[in-house]
């Protein structure tokens, strides 16, 4: 498939460009890696200063929405990889129908979260706003807390890998990226959204399942 | 099916059994093994989407060493931190 | 563009800078080096505006009494110094002008990997570089360049969430950079362009990327942290909920300690370039050299508790920290034994360049040295945050990395536009900048032992006298950091014709005409030797 990709300006051969695609995307995921790190750092942080208020903090999560959503998102990445194998041999229809049906779950993903969210609101785990829950008292604050920005700054990923997903569908069913001389476009869209999906393996068992 | 996608089927069949196996042992009387074995299984699956979802089997080692390496270095600001909060009380 | 030079030579007829001469040929250009010369004028202009507020600092400390600033303009002045200083020119600095402009021409490629995330780059440092403007208008920041929490999150009332929006946004300029030098160096080397035969600035700009592509994320998301903080009243490091803000420290340090390798570590490439091109000899220990680049970039990620010691860290992580600090001194140590084994019966040439690579080499080692006592428990609680804490890091960012960034310019200037400047100039002001530095932070180390604190403009009387011998030392500094602006500009019409290799250097980068032509090469090259293939290294490798 090598032979149909355009070259662009500083490359001399397509598979040093191909390699150079991949190994960009790599070392972008790994900054990805280092910024949802630093708030999982501190998730074993709190782990350690105060076990028991994170274990309490944790059965306020809704363990259920969150496993929900887990299987939600691995299925999606069964689609996004899918789409790729397809992109590779040039089906051009099947790219555009596999990631509609990877972007569908993701925005259930979505939806489930502000459920989820909403939920969280009524019962008052929410900072600033809305009823105040007794548990928001003490220590166990500080992970409620850590839990919203890792799943709200996981919930932004969400949004700009279902953006870019849909971006990419269009260009591919419409013709304006042909596959397979332009499947890498398919192919680091499908390494963001992949890489989104592992942080969530990540988040669900620092929080939701952190219950002691 | 390709051998292709019966591979990747078979991935994502693996990826829910240790969904499956990550919620049980949740409710199972594990004590302290409990985090580690929930840790463990979200590197099981994390490493499965990497390898074959991501592409890894493909790349030469720079690459997947590129792919990897931010882990190694979040494993030091880890554990370094922990080094200072789990013994403040010691000393 | 203001300083468009007069392109007159045949080289410069065909050159990058022939290339358009409207104002959008250069906002939307793609070329490396028209990138590089967008930061270096860019990163110019923050070195002023951090530079007047350091002229502010030094002339308000003139008494005891502080009689210029009132209590939180001090504050402001510093703090805008740090901020502006550390994210707007120093980190930038050799990185994102000598870096950008060298690397594809050092390793024989056409441009970066990605041309157009290059460009990228450049907007995300304007637009933060605004945002810092916008704070400096509307009345600054007082937090110091630290944000400690929970200072910043609870009492401050300066423009913390502006300010920190700058820092955030400026980050993925950094992150850009670092990828996309990786990403160079692995993929577009020339054929025959070894990783053995690398220029050593390619291998310090490579660990430089490591830390800038591993260590940013991690200050945007402690930001965003703080931010939230502030703005939402969250509690992730509030103590009234049990909150720890030793942790903000951990995270801020985890990027802020390395941050300094990504000063220092380009500097030192830039250095080695400088002293073999100078010694006309091969660097001596070449493979030390590199890894020694390697080995700070790695094991300088694990000394930030340093940072620490006496802020109620466990005593038993801050000897772990303190014995990690000192090891990283042995990659350091071997770079300056090297250079100066490079020097030694080198054919030298006492040119400008090497003036400031002296300069670089004395300064950092001093700089290098008090790091060690303040790397030590017993020195560090008695001198933890005074001047002598002050000097060390200005010895290090300043005397090292600075004199490394006019070594630089010195060294490839010729390259950049094709004219040379004036010799004798040059090396005027490499000797005003290390005479000028010296008399403004030597001073500091003894008001520092003496007990003297950092961040006060009021202060004992006994100690006036070392404070004007540091403020009348700034003011030489800073005429002799302006000096260079006027008879390099000068150069641009009037210098004459540099010709592709006035130094007579070794490296791809002289084999172009200077300035390049806007593809770098006619042809790619092919190479079939080390790098400092020089006379004096084929001898002494023959006999």
């Amino acid at each position: 498939m090598a032979e149909h990709v355009t070259l662009t300006e500083p490359y001399v051969e397509p598979r040093q460009q191909r390699q150079a695609d991949f190994m960009g995307m790599y070392v972008f995921l790994g900054t990805e890696t280092m910024l949802f790190g630093g708030i999982f750092a501190l998730v074993f942080a709190y782990r350690t200063l105060h076990p028991d208020a994170v274990a309490e903090a944790a059965r306020h999560m809704r363990l259920w929405i969150a496993t929900a959503n887990t299987a939600l998102l691995l299925t999606s990445s069964l689609f996004v990889a899918l789409a790729v194998h397809a992109a590779r041999r040039g089906g051009r229809r099947a790219v555009a129908g596999w990631l509609g049906l990877a972007i569908a779950f993701g925005a259930a993903f979505l939806a489930l979260k502000g459920v989820e969210y909403w939920k969280d609101y009524t019962e008052g785990l929410m900072p600033l706003i809305g009823p105040h829950a007794s548990v928001r008292d003490g220590p166990a604050a500080l992970f409620i807390d850590l839990y919203f920005v890792a799943t709200g700054l996981h919930a932004i990923h969400m949004t700009v890998g279902l953006t870019l997903l849909g971006t990419i569908a269009t260009l591919v069913g419409g013709r304006r990226k042909g596959v397979p001389s332009q499947a890498v476009v398919v192919e680091m869209g499908g390494l963001y959204w992949h890489f989104v999906d592992v942080v969530w393996v990540f988040i669900y068992p620092l929080f939701y399942l952190a219950r002691g | 099916m390709s051998r292709e996608t019966t591979l990747l089927v078979a991935v994502w069949a693996a990826l829910m059994l240790l969904l499956a196996a990550t919620v049980a042992a949740t409710f199972a009387p594990l004590g302290a093994l409990k985090p580690v074995l929930n840790l463990g299984i979200a590197f099981a699956k994390a490493s499965l989407v990497f390898w074959v979802f991501m592409h890894l089997r493909e790349q030469p080692w720079l690459a997947r060493l590129a792919a990897v390496a931010a882990v190694a270095w979040l494993l030091m600001l880890i554990a370094l931190t922990q080094a200072d909060l789990m013994t403040r009380s010691l000393f | 563009m203001t300083a468009e030079p007069a392109l007159q030579t045949p080289e410069e007829k065909v050159s990058y800078l022939a290339a358009g001469h409207s104002v959008r040929s250069w906002l939307l250009t793609t070329d490396h080096k028209r990138i590089a010369i967008l930061y270096l004028i860019s990163i110019t202009g923050f070195f002023f505006i951090a530079g007047i507020a350091a002229a502010l600092i030094r002339l308000d400390l003139l008494t005891p009494q502080g009689d210029l600033l009132t209590n939180e303009g001090y504050d402001r002045a510093f703090t805008l110094h740090g901020i502006v200083m550390v994210w707007f020119f120093l980190i930038p600095s050799i990185p994102n002008t000598f870096g950008n402009f060298l690397i594809p021409l050092m390793i024989g490629a056409k441009d970066v990997a990605f041309p157009r995330l290059n460009l990228l780059s450049w907007y995300i440092y304007v637009l933060g570089g605004l945002f810092t403007v916008y704070v400096l208008i509307v009345g600054g920041v007082d937090t110091g360049w630290t944000f400690y929490t929970p200072l910043s999150t609870m009492f401050a009332n300066g423009h913390v969430i502006a300010v920190a929006i700058a820092v955030f946004i400026v980050g993925f300029s950094s992150i850009l950079t670092g990828l996309n030098f990786i990403v160079t160096i692995h993929k577009l080397r020339a054929p025959g362009m070894t990783w053995g035969r690398l220029p050593l600035f390619i291998w310090s700009h490579y660990a430089t990327s490591l830390i800038l592509v591993l260590a940013t994320p991690v200050l945007a998301v402690t930001l965003v942290l703080l931010a939230s903080e502030r703005l939402f009243h969250l509690g992730i490091f509030d103590p009234a909920l049990g909150g720890d803000p030793l942790l903000f420290q951990h995270l801020f340090w985890f990027y802020s300690h390395p941050a300094v390798y990504i000063m220092i570590l380009p500097a030192m490439g830039v250095i080695s370039e400088l002293v073999s091109a100078a010694a006309h000899k091969r660097v001596f220990g070449y493979w030390f050299i590199a890894c020694a680049s390697l080995a700070i970039a790695a094991v300088g990620f694990l000394v930030w508790g340093h940072h620490m010691f006496v802020a109620g860290q466990s005593i038993y992580a801050s000897a772990i920290f303190s014995f990690l600090s000192l090891v990283v001194a042995v990659p350091s140590a071997i770079k300056v034994y090297n250079w100066t084994a490079t020097l030694y019966k080198g054919d030298i040439r006492i040119d400008p360049p090497l003036l400031f690579a002296m300069a670089f080499i004395g300064l950092f080692t001093i700089g290098g040295l008090t790091g060690l006592m303040l790397a030590l428990l017993a020195i560090d609680v008695h001198v933890h945050d005074t001047y002598f804490v002050v000097a060390h890091f200005h010895y290090i960012m300043v005397g090292g990395a600075v004199s490394a960034f006019f070594g630089a310019l010195h060294f490839w200037w010729p390259k950049i536009t094709g004219r040379m400047y004036s010799l004798i100039w040059g090396r005027i002001s490499a000797g005003l900048i290390f005479f000028g530095f010296n008399l403004t932070f030597f001073p500091q180390f003894i008001l520092g032992y003496l007990g003297m604190p950092r961040r006060y403009h009021v202060y004992p009387p006994q100690f006036q006298t070392l404070n004007v011998l540091s403020s009348a030392g700034a003011s030489l500094l800073a005429a002799a950091y302006v000096l260079p602006f006027f008879y390099l500009v000068y150069a641009l019409r009037n210098g004459a014709p540099a010709g592709p290799n006035p130094w007579n250097a070794a490296g791809l980068e002289w084999t172009t005409p200077s300035p390049p032509p806007k593809h770098n090469f006619e042809t790619t090259p092919e190479v079939d030797r080390p790098a400092y293939d020089y006379p004096l290294a084929k001898r002494s490798a023959d006999g």
